[in-house]
């Protein structure tokens, strides 16, 4: 099947063979878009792939968050989701001394952690691997976490070119956080400038060599 | 309330020391303005309406007239009521409800600007001494919101005013025959008033800040410009500034409001 | 039906306005469109999923909409005070009432979709254009919907039925005069929303309904081209 956009209630398959997946439902041996997105079958499963929508939630995913408020045991992060994310401190690899709960993050500081459980009462995250706490350097900003793969690539291919062509550190979260880390400003503005061109047609042909162009002819 | 996430403080910390740089993250100088385009008639019902964009900042602004009594103290001229909305529908941090602060200040400074430099010949408006004027009505509402609301809403006001035609008034009835639009405008004088906002972001001053750069602005100034003269200003928010600073604001507006004029006599041809 | 009835604008009497609809009109919105029938314009915006606030009005078992209808002051001939009237929170709820079978809240408890529309000019059919904005919007914004929501408004102008009344024909004053009737359905023809001012009899009344569905399936395409040319694929590929 060609990749296709689908609009909610379109018929995208007819037939006994195909199997609803997501986005998508079976009515009437039909399977039904639900959703605004690009169309996919594989293996008789068809799916619908979103291409707008706020972030939804997942285990393991790695996300960037603003420290909103500081409890008893924790910090209260805001992740842009609409149930409140929470850090406790015994997801912190070290020691933390509860009268100075600030020292460890503040009020408004901003944190990369991960996604570890999501229940009724929220969502809870974990700062206990590598490379995640708080982010003190970089430049961080947002883009629709919908383009969130396309700016990664497969097996982060897109992202490499990036960081090769640009010389620059970055981090893209699934909550569609940027943070990228250079040499100086001019480096992150102009990373920036590439990932801005990948999320304004993100479902362009070619991209790869859009991107790979676009880096060589803007490149000091 | 509802959260919305301002600019992060590790970009913050870029954005300033790039500024004292003399740079932008868009590629602007820091007196750069984003480009402006102004659509004409946006609205037909509106004796005249334009959307004006600055960047993506969007505002439609709509020029409306009526009969009504003049004012005691002044009963040979119209009357001018300027409006301003912060539509919800234009940004996250917008709340529906009675009009907040903000939005009463950007519809007062808009007024005042307007008013002040006299660019309205409102004794012209006067139709029976005492009894008769026009009252100009001037609503500006936000359509998406990416900072600097506040000079795109006298662009737009000062726009709308330049292409609006008054309707025809029946004497008899009383009654304004909207729809039948007379070939006469609104009576303007040649001062056209632009507003500019200048910003202090850190240590630097600049203008037409973006959405991320408004957040990290801790005063503004606004100040109309018509002619080689100031017909309005106000500062805004709590933080003090600096003599020179403020002098260095009042040539920073009149250079850029220059600018702008051109701008806005290029799209209105 | 007359065949001989001419209309103003000389359309037949099945025959909409011009139409234009696009999507992604505000930036800053989760999702948005514009939705334009003659010399009514529409925007509207969508906030959201989101967490409900104030807090008493979450709902556990599921999520919320939202609809916020404004007319700007301008958007017709004699002005209208900027703030909320009795009109606009009415068609508000009507327009709650038209789109809020489609969604599919359940995924989404204790949290809220804010809708927002605009109505930039008016030339009679507004809440309609509202909805048919609204409906492209909430796809756009990506929230689960069963189906795309059309709207349009039958009128009887005399003894003659006709689609998508202008403020002229609305105000038409020969014979029976104008009879509206705003009707909104659902892609596989279910009624979402319908309302009548005027003297019609039940048996026109149905046949109003099956004009309202014919001219919902040519709006449906609409809407559905909007939202499909704005994915951009570039270059040669379709």
């Amino acid at each position: 099947m060609e990749r296709k956009v689908v609009i909610p209630g379109e018929v995208i398959a007819e037939g006994e063979d195909y199997l609803p997946g997501e986005n998508t439902e079976k009515r009437d041996g039909k399977i039904v878009s639900l959703r605004y997105g690009l169309a996919e079958e594989q293996n008789n499963l068809v799916k619908v792939i979103a291409l707008s929508g706020v972030y939804a939630p997942r285990r393991g995913n790695i996300v960037v968050g603003k420290v909103e408020n500081i409890t008893q045991n924790g910090w209260i992060i805001d992740i842009g989701t609409a149930e409140s994310a929470f850090l406790s401190i015994n997801e912190v690899p070290r020691y933390v001394n509860k009268d100075a709960m600030e020292e460890v993050f503040d009020i408004d500081d901003m944190i990369i952690a991960k996604i570890w459980s999501i229940g009724k009462r929220g969502i809870d995250l974990s700062i206990k691997s590598r490379d995640l706490g708080r982010i003190d350097n970089g430049m961080i900003f947002k883009i629709n976490p919908n383009t969130v793969p396309r700016v990664i690539g497969r097996e982060g291919s897109m992202i490499k070119i990036i960081k090769d062509g640009t010389g620059c550190n970055i981090d893209v979260a699934q909550n569609g956080f940027v943070i990228i880390e250079g040499e100086n400003v001019d480096d992150e503005v102009f990373a920036k400038k590439v990932i801005d061109k990948i999320t304004e047609k993100p479902f362009v042909s070619g991209l790869t060599e859009r991107v790979t162009k676009f880096l060589e002819e803007n490149k000091k | 309330m509802d959260k919305v996430m301002t600019t992060p403080e590790p970009t913050g910390e870029r954005i300033r020391s790039y500024l004292k740089d003399g740079k932008r993250f868009d590629g602007r100088n820091l007196l750069g303005f984003r480009r402006i385009t102004i659509d004409k008639d946006v609205s037909k019902k509106a004796e005249g309406s334009v959307r004006v964009k600055i960047g993506k900042t969007e505002v439609v602004v709509g020029v409306k007239l009526d009969v009504s009594v003049p004012y005691a103290d002044s009963p040979n001229k119209g009357n001018l009521m300027v409006t301003a909305e912060m539509l919800p529908l234009s940004s996250q941090r917008f709340e529906s409800g009675p009009p907040k602060f903000d939005a009463i200040e950007l519809g007062r400074v808009t007024d005042r600007g307007i008013r002040e430099s006299k660019f309205i010949e409102l004794e012209k408006l006067c139709i029976k001494e005492g009894e008769k004027v026009w009252t100009v009505f001037i609503d500006v509402y936000s359509i998406n919101d990416d900072g600097n609301l506040m000079d795109a809403a006298t662009i737009g006001a000062i726009a709308a005013l330049k292409i609006a035609k008054i309707p025809k008034y029946d004497e008899e009835s009383g009654k304004v025959l909207y729809g039948e639009l007379s070939e006469m405008d609104v009576p303007l004088s040649d001062s056209m008033p632009i507003a500019v906002s200048v910003h202090k972001v850190g240590d630097s001053l600049i203008v037409d800040p973006t959405r991320q750069e408004e957040d990290l602005s801790e005063c503004r100034v606004t100040l109309t410009n018509h002619d080689g003269a100031i017909s309005s200003l106000q500062k805004s928010e709590s933080k003090e500034l600096e003599i020179e600073e403020m002098k260095k604001i009042f040539d920073i507006s009149e250079e850029v409001s220059r600018k702008i004029l051109k701008e806005i006599e290029n799209n209105l041809k | 039906m007359s065949e001989k009835f001419k209309r103003s604008d000389g359309r037949a009497i099945d025959e909409l306005r011009p139409v234009e609809a696009r999507v992604g009109v505000v930036p800053n919105a989760d999702g948005s469109a514009m939705y334009r029938s003659g010399d009514t314009i529409a925007i509207a915006a969508v906030y959201g999923p989101k967490k409900m606030h104030p807090q008493h009005q979450q709902d556990p078992s599921r999520g919320q909409l939202r609809c916020d209808y404004n007319m700007l002051s301008f958007s017709v001939s004699e002005r209208i005070k900027p703030g909320k009237n009795r009109r606009a929170m009415e068609i508000s709820e009507i327009t709650k009432w038209a789109l809020e079978p489609v969604l599919l809240l359940d995924k989404y408890p204790n949290q809220v979709i804010d809708v927002f529309i605009d109505i930039i000019q008016a030339d009679a059919g507004t809440r309609c254009a509202g909805i048919n904005a609204a409906s492209l919007a909430l796809a756009h914004a990506g929230v689960p919907m069963k189906n795309m929501v059309s709207s349009i408004a039958v009128g009887k102008l005399d003894k003659t039925l006709v689609v998508d009344l202008t403020k002229e024909e609305e105000d038409y004053e020969e014979g029976e005069g104008p009879t509206d009737i705003p009707i909104s359905m659902t892609h596989d023809g279910k009624i979402t929303h319908m309302q009548l001012d005027g003297k019609i009899n039940a048996e026109q009344l149905k046949e109003a309904v099956d004009l309202a569905k014919g001219a919902c399936e040519k709006i449906y395409e609409i809407q559905k081209k909007a939202l499909k040319d704005a994915v951009d694929f570039g270059g040669e590929e379709k």
